[in-house]
């Protein structure tokens, strides 16, 4: 499957990269749905980090697909998870029981990797040292800077905000915090003057 | 010094007023007839007197009334005070800073009375009395910074210098053209600045950053900024944008002069001495063009300026769609004559707007 | 905007000061410390910063940066320790030779290169010789303000352990010394293994050490974010060299054991500079004209402009070869 070529943009859009093997004590990984390619891909390199590999798997709507492909990677522990959501206790105490030399891997649609990525900046790792690639979906969480609501899985440009309601259009501009893009009201000059929704990345 | 500070709003009925000590000492940002951007710094060491340069914490009219609409934006969005974990010894350094200026620069305003760390800060204008121990959060309402720019005016962010690197990893920041603390708190310097057009392709923030990296104690820098805003409105935030952007669209060529605004920006640039951190507050000063006509020499120039500005940066600054009105305006304050380079109103060498009478006369 | 923009002076700020004691504390190192001569405090500074002390010896001005060992919430005095290098350029002998309590001497404000990551949960120092200069100060700070911290100090031998005694006494849970000549050495692997998420490493000695911490930390998976170094060049002499300067219109001469930019400071070209060492990027100068090979030894310039010889560090680059016009 082909990867998603993001359109060149602003500084604080983020780039994501190709997994690599890194010396490391301990590998954790995180990925949903198609990402899962990308640790299939990361261990065609270099199959002997999973042996200190702990795998969190999030397979969406791509069901059994993987499982079993990313179970044979023989990881030291492998856990599939119904959401992310329901996957955050069990990152967070991963992370916490972790000690330097951890090597992070994520993959998937850019939600799962923000937000895992903040969740291993809160536990001490510089994000700059935690790795990154895209696979599947390129649905964006978008805040709402009014009502400050994350809306989820957004794919058109402008948007209805699932919190409050507002027309917002989509902001390159991205928040490691949050993990989200911004949106902004478009109407606010104009209420009621909406351009036709716009697929993201036509 | 005695300033009589004005009852005056900044939202709903606008009631704020420059007076005429207010508008002559307005910080007029350009230089020249045209802007393009530029690494504009020099030292924040003084200035002429009785100029906003002259102090490093300039105090004006404006100062009570300032304060009561941060208290208001504050009360409506707590998030627009926000301090990262690390980031506390900062607080107390800026807390330091501020206090010890305010009290040197303003005696008859602000006493600061140290016992090694028991402070005791009187705020006259504020009606503050209050003793606390430096260093000691719990000795305080709410955090220092907090705390103290609640009692200062202008925005604050305080950065912290990681790696040859700057992050916005503290603030107070309620009278900001148009970006948001809470999204932007933890970014660094290159992506808290990624939607300024055309400014990265110039380099100008790589030479900007390599500045503020090497800014040490003692030798503060300054620069100008500046931007446009429909109405003397302080908080002109994207959090309120859906409410305060419709206000854009109420201009008329009758009401152009008293309601459109000149809003500009004097950052100053400070390391701190615990956190080596760096403090960057952002003072914003407003005035209405038909005020800023009345210095025949801002007049010509600004309409110039206007008139000039690449569509991206008018678009940018969130004034493209009122140009024109603008330039009519603007353009009846110009009558074509040379401008003294330099930003100084040089009222005694730069002649009153010569009417077309004028010219048909000679 | 103002009337008259001020140029910045070169440097940072000056604070004049009174030496009020020096304390050798053994053969090689003795401590310095200075009052205000004004009486009034010190600005206060974070730990890991350093001062540039200006030496006036004879009609030479030497300007060295040593690391500020007081505590920082101390602001009656400054203190540095400084070791002697009788192979060196001659500020450390001028220091231990020529400087009594009572002499009036110029340091600068303090310049901190070498901060704390004040996020980290744990802090582990790395000192190597003098290089506990810097640890003093930030352990002073992690005790006062609450901090997890470590040292691990390599001393040469327990005769030029500085501040050995005072620092074992003190924090004795935390305080480990080695001690080359018992074949004692820092067990640098197991020290990285198992430390907490957050802890950051500080290295301050001689380069082969910090080299060390660096390479081995990486191949442990420790991002570089969290290894921190100090190590401050002194310029190394050279075969002298010729210099044009355009702005000043003077051509100089770059004696074998001054660095350019000493040498364009003693011809009062008012060169900027901070750290004099190579890091922190102030003095860069443009280079107009080259004929010849840059002998670049700085930290701050990257590969590119390394080899694009458009830009040169004169604090402690060189140049060999026919011709070099600067734009200065």
């Amino acid at each position: 499957m082909t990867k998603f070529q993001f359109p060149e943009s602003i500084r604080s859009r983020p780039v994501y990269g190709t997994l690599e093997p890194r010396p490391g004590k301990a590998h954790l990984m995180i990925a949903d749905a198609e990402g899962a390619e990308a640790l299939l891909d990361l261990a065609t390199r270099e199959a002997r980090l999973f042996a200190q590999g702990h795998i969190i798997y999030i397979p969406k709507t791509t069901g059994e697909t993987y499982t079993q492909r990313l179970r044979d990677l023989g990881p030291a522990q492998f856990h599939v998870g119904p959401t992310y959501e329901a996957s955050v206790p069990r990152i967070r105490r991963v992370l916490s029981d972790a000690h330097m030399g951890l090597q992070v891997y994520l993959a998937g649609t850019e939600g799962l990797m923000g937000q895992a990525q903040n969740e291993a900046m809160q536990a001490g790792i510089p994000h700059s040292a935690i790795q990154t690639e895209h696979r599947g979906s390129v649905a964006r969480r978008m805040q709402c800077v009014h009502c400050k609501g994350i809306t989820e899985d957004v794919v058109t440009d402008p948007f209805v905000c699932s919190h409050c309601g507002l027309n917002l259009f989509v902001r390159d501009h991205y928040s490691r915090r949050l993990a989200a893009f911004q949106g902004v009201c478009i109407d606010a000059e104009d209420p009621g003057n909406l351009p036709d929704p716009v697929e993201l990345y036509t | 010094m005695t300033i009589q500070f004005n009852t005056e709003t900044f939202r709903d009925d606008y009631s704020f007023r420059n007076s005429d000590w207010a508008i002559k000492r307005f910080p007029f940002p350009f230089h020249e007839d045209s802007y393009m951007y530029s690494v504009n710094m020099e030292q924040h060491r003084g200035g002429p007197d009785g100029s906003v340069y002259e102090k490093r914490f300039d105090v004006d009219e404006h100062y009570v009334s300032e304060m009561q609409d941060r208290a208001i934006v504050l009360a409506d969005d707590p998030l627009r005070c926000q301090s990262l974990p690390h980031m506390t010894l900062a607080g107390w350094d800026t807390l330091e800073l501020i206090m010890v200026s305010k009290s040197e620069d303003y005696p008859d305003l602000f006493e600061l009375h140290r016992d090694g760390n028991r402070w005791r800060w009187i705020n006259k204008p504020m009606g503050i009395d209050h003793t606390f121990t430096f260093l000691d959060e719990t000795t305080l309402p709410c955090g220092p910074l907090e705390y103290i720019t609640r009692q200062a005016q202008g925005d604050y962010a305080v950065l912290d210098q990681r790696g040859d690197m700057l992050y916005m990893d503290a603030g107070m920041v309620t009278t900001q053209a148009d970006w948001s603390l809470d999204f932007d708190i933890g970014m660094d310097f290159f992506e808290w600045h990624a939607p300024v057009p055309l400014a990265h392709e110039m380099g100008i923030f790589k030479r900007a950053l390599k500045f503020l990296l090497n800014i040490q104690q003692g030798a503060p820098a300054r620069r100008l900024n500046w931007t446009m805003t429909v109405n003397p409105l302080l908080d002109t935030s994207p959090e309120n944008y859906h409410k305060w952007g419709i206000q854009k669209t109420s201009l008329t060529p009758e009401n152009v002069g008293a309601k459109q605004h000149l809003r500009v920006e004097l950052q100053t640039f400070y390391r701190l001495p615990r956190s080596n951190a760096l403090l960057f507050p952002i003072r914003c000063y407003l005035i209405a063009f038909q005020d800023l006509v009345s210095i025949p020499k801002w007049g010509r120039r600004l309409h110039r300026v206007v008139r000039d500005l690449p569509d991206e940066l008018a678009t940018y600054k969130g004034f493209i769609a009122n140009r024109p009105l603008m330039l009519d305006y603007l353009g009846r304050h110009d009558d074509g004559l040379p401008t003294s380079p330099g930003v100084w109103p040089d009222l005694d060498s730069e002649p009153p707007l010569q009417t077309q009478n004028d010219a048909r006369s000679r | 905007m103002s009337a008259a923009p001020q140029k910045a002076r070169a440097g940072a700020e000056k604070i004049d000061v009174i030496v009020s004691a020096v304390v050798p504390l053994n053969e090689l190192v003795t401590r310095f410390e200075f009052t205000r001569a004004d009486d009034k405090a010190f600005p206060p500074f974070s730990a890991g910063a350093h001062t540039v002390v200006e030496m006036r010896d004879g009609d030479r001005l030497r300007l060295n940066p040593y690391s500020l060992m007081s505590d920082p919430a101390d602001s009656s005095l400054y203190a540095i320790s400084v070791r002697r290098d009788d192979a060196g350029r001659g500020g450390s002998l001028f220091m231990h030779r020529s400087v009594k309590v009572g002499d009036r001497m110029k340091i600068s404000y303090p310049v901190n290169l070498f901060p704390l990551d004040l996020r980290g949960r744990k802090h582990v120092f790395l000192a190597g010789g003098i290089g506990i200069t810097p640890f003093m100060a930030m352990i002073a700070h992690l005790e006062r303000m609450g901090g997890a911290w470590e040292l691990h100090y390599a001393c040469r031998n327990e005769a030029l352990g500085t501040y050995v005694d005072q620092l074992t006494s003190r924090y004795p849970n935390k305080v480990h010394v080695y001690f080359d000549d018992r074949n004692q050495a820092i067990a640098l692997e197991d020290l990285l293994d198992g430390q907490p998420l957050g802890t950051h490493v500080y290295v301050c000695g001689p380069k082969g050490m910090i080299d060390w911490v660096h390479a081995t930390a990486a191949a442990h998976g420790w991002p570089d974010e969290n290894v921190h170094s100090e190590e401050f060049l002194a310029p190394q002499p050279g075969k002298p060299f010729e210099v044009r300067l355009c702005r000043s219109d003077i051509t100089i001469q770059v004696g074998e054991s001054e660095s350019l930019l000493e040498a364009m400071e003693r011809c009062g070209v008012d060169a900027p500079f901070l750290c004099r060492g190579g890091a922190c990027g102030q003095c860069e100068t443009d280079v107009i004209e080259a004929d010849g090979t840059f002998v670049h030894r700085d930290h701050w310039l990257d590969d590119e402009d390394h080899t694009s010889g458009k830009k040169i560090m004169p604090c402690v680059s060189r140049f060999v070869g026919k011709s070099l016009v600067l734009d200065r």
